[in-house]
């Protein structure tokens, strides 16, 4: 066998099978993964024939094997279920029972897949991984560290949900799609004849089928024996006034609209949620406008631990247009203080916050 | 990339088919094509395939030739034994133990069932079988030998408590039939399950003892075939190539165990030798010759199968789910081992076309791979 094999996650989707295929065309002794991660028979009752963002099918990992066998390397598949469950599946489940919203995908980038999945890949002997994320790796002689990048396409950009890679980890990864547009990952596909060619994009939340994460709570919930009415609770406003009833904090995100069932003159909007009284705080749209925020387990990525203030362009949700901001030092290397120039609506606690300079990702931290 | 010499461990999962084997049934498939119940001179050729096949069979186990049913392979024949006696006029209870198959388990898992533990050996205790029999009890179902730590269970003890209280015993013998001699007689089960493909034969073909006098409801409905306990149109080519297997048995299976039994012995006292923190799973047991089930501590054995694949060796850690991805065997579970413990064994099943200089080549690999990855493992140190 030559020298430094390389282990691409394979998801069976066309990103991960495109670098496959790149890699394995440069000549690169490429390896094929795939991550099972959830038991998709768990759950029966969300799940669906229409169901979207399902991972872990037996379709797709049908789909990787056909394209590492198209491509002539060898694939396996590993069973990271239970660290799934324990890293990502339980702290999304008590993130909202405690009244935040919580990012599943950085979990499991922070703990599956540049962790557990790394370590495996060392283990079979492949010093480097490649994963068809849409972000860029750059090495900075000049300050010594591995600098982190938006992807060219910026419709595709990943980076938000990246903040918590650690050097060593960005020494040992290679996003080889961070460079392209999407409609070029396509055609490449087609031209190296990846069977996946035309499957479509994976869009939410892998385990959570069609994006409901409320119902998927509910079912996990089920099948843990918790009954409904321990999460039940009241609506209120922002004087006390009770308005109204709930099924959960859990259905419950800050800005949201949806799903109130309160009549009211205007608009009103999930302002805050309070898991230990289990009351969810309703109000007007003004009243979501923030402008500060803390953020707790900071990660620095392309600049060291600053000690002064940062300017920064500061993303609070995936889909949020970075505003810009001063990012404060505390006492706590791993907390800051976030000072927007303009207030931001629904600042949501268990969100990310992640910092930009540009299109270079200087760090980022969990929204307190 | 330059090609990898591979090498295979893995007898216990399958085996490949006998140069005798194919020799047998190839001309069966374009020659005996007749169908072995029809009256002219086609099926009567098919049909003297077919029953010297059930007497080479029945030699193997030392059974009549009417008391062969063949099957598509050990699952049908388990299934067959235990819904075929279970069932019967009036649904009856099913004894079987914690680390059998899982042809038997969740055949069992159908019915109204108890799991007999098994001990940290890999060793049934008969009385525990016993204590588990109820009046409505009518089919025990103990394997022979275990298939992830090949040890030997004591069968002839199990049949006498089942022959006390008038219960039928299944033996699943997949995992022994061609490595320990096999009487069915002696043994006293009332059937005994076999399959082709773990001894050379093809997958697709197997074979179900059923002991003269034993009442089985058939599980398929057809045709009159196989004494009309298994109905469709025999596999002629199958049965030819079990028939061949059991013969060939018959005659070298035990020098061949001996030798294969020399190696396994070597390549268990090489990896205790050289790799630290090793034991044998279900070590004190008396054990099948041709398998060694190693526990690695502080090693992930996913890794590790990996890591020896991609050098050429193939090995088996557990069973895999449906994805293909592996999951801590149920065996070692049920021997009492911890997830992680059972996470970090590995099965080595022996056969035919290994060698002495595979067996060495394979220490080699297992001590570079076991070293680098636990220079890896932060738990060990």
């Amino acid at each position: 066998m030559p020298e430094n094999p390389l282990a691409v996650a394979m998801s069976g989707g066309v990103d991960s099978s495109v670098v496959a295929g790149m890699l394995r065309a440069r000549g690169e002794n490429v390896i094929g993964l795939t991550m099972q991660l959830w038991n998709q028979r768990r759950l029966p009752e969300i799940q669906s024939d229409k169901a979207t963002g399902r991972c872990c099918s037996l379709d797709d990992v049908y789909d990787a094997r056909a394209v590492a066998q198209h491509l002539g390397i060898p694939y396996y598949v590993v069973n990271f279920e239970r660290d799934f469950e324990d890293q990502v599946v339980k702290p999304f489940v008590d993130e909202y029972l405690a009244g935040r919203t919580p990012i599943p995908c950085t979990l499991c980038n922070n703990f599956i897949k540049f962790d557990r999945f790394l370590e495996m890949a060392e283990g079979v002997g492949a010093d480097r991984i490649a994963t068809g994320h849409y972000a860029q790796i750059r090495w900075n002689p000049d300050n010594g560290r591995w600098e982190m990048l938006r992807s060219v396409d910026r419709a595709k950009d990943q980076t938000y949900f990246l903040f918590g890679l650690k050097q060593d980890q960005l020494a040992r990864s290679m996003f080889p799609l961070g460079a392209m547009e999407k409609s070029a990952v396509r055609g490449l596909a087609r031209e190296l004849g990846i069977p996946t060619a035309a499957k479509p994009d994976s869009q939410e939340i892998c385990f959570v089928p069609n994006g409901d994460y409320a119902g998927f709570i509910d079912a996990y919930f089920r099948e843990q024996g918790i009954a409904p009415q321990e999460v039940a609770g009241e609506l209120v406003t922002a004087d006390g006034q009770v308005v109204g009833e709930h099924a959960g904090v859990h259905h419950f995100t800050v800005g949201q609209r949806r799903g109130l069932r309160v009549a009211a003159g205007e608009p009103l909007y999930v302002i805050a949620t309070d898991p230990a009284s289990r009351r969810v705080t309703i109000g007007r749209d003004r009243e979501l406008l923030s402008d500060r925020a803390h953020a707790s387990g900071v990660n620095w990525i392309s600049i060291a631990v600053p000690s002064e203030p940062v300017r920064a362009e500061v993303k609070i949700r995936n889909k949020h247009a970075a505003a810009p901001a001063i990012v404060l030092p505390t006492s706590d290397p791993e907390r800051v203080e976030i000072r927007f120039d303009e207030p931001q609506r629904a600042v949501t606690p268990g969100q990310g916050a992640v910092f930009y300079s540009d299109d270079l990702v200087l760090g980022g931290g969990w929204i307190e | 990339m330059k090609a990898v010499q591979r090498f295979y461990f893995d007898h216990n999962a399958t085996t490949p088919v006998s140069p005798e084997v194919l020799e047998a049934m190839l001309p069966v498939l374009t020659e005996v094509y007749g169908n072995a119940s029809s009256i002219h001179h086609f099926g009567q050729l098919a049909r003297q395939r077919l029953d010297s096949s059930r007497k080479q069979v029945a030699d193997l186990l030392g059974a009549e030739p009417q008391e062969i049913v063949f099957t598509s392979g050990g699952t049908e024949a388990d299934n067959l034994a235990i819904f075929g006696v279970a069932i019967g006029s009036k649904a009856g209870r099913v004894v079987t133990t914690t680390f059998e198959h899982p042809a038997v388990l969740a055949a069992a898992a159908q019915l109204d069932h108890t799991l007999v533990p098994v001990d940290g050996r890999g060793m049934i205790d008969p009385e525990a079988i016993r204590r588990a029999l109820r009046p409505n009890t009518k089919v025990i179902s103990v394997m022979h030998a275990n298939n992830e730590v090949g040890t030997i269970q004591p069968i002839p003890e199990i049949a006498r408590i089942a022959a006390e209280a008038g219960i039928a015993l299944h033996c699943d013998g997949v995992q022994a039939a061609g490595k320990i001699p096999v009487n069915a007689g002696k043994l006293g089960v009332a059937l005994y399950s076999i399959s082709g493909h773990k001894i050379g034969a093809p997958k697709g073909v197997g074979a179900l003892y059923v002991r003269k006098g034993t009442a089985l409801k058939p599980m398929m409905y057809g045709g009159r075939h196989e004494r009309e306990r298994r109905a469709g149109t025999e596999n002629v080519a199958g049965a030819v190539a079990l028939g061949r297997a059991a013969e060939w048995i018959t005659q070298h299976g035990d020098a061949e165990n001996r030798r294969q039994g020399i190696l396994r012995d070597r390549l268990e006292q090489s990896i205790l030798d050289r790799i630290p923190d090793t034991r044998v799973n279900g070590a004190g047991a008396t054990r099948v010759a041709n398998t060694t089930n190693i526990r690695f501590d502080g090693i992930d054995s996913d890794a590790l199968l990996i890591a020896l694949d991609l050098k050429g060796f193939a090995v088996s850690s557990g069973a895999a789910c449906s994805s293909g991805a592996p999951e801590p065997s149920h065996v070692l579970l049920a021997m009492g081992l911890s997830r992680l413990e059972a996470r970090s064994s590995i099965r080595f099943s022996l056969g035919r076309s290994n060698t002495i200089e595979q067996v060495d080549a394979l220490v080699e690999a297992l001590v570079d791979s076991v070293t680098h990855l636990r220079k890896l493992a932060p738990a060990y140190a």
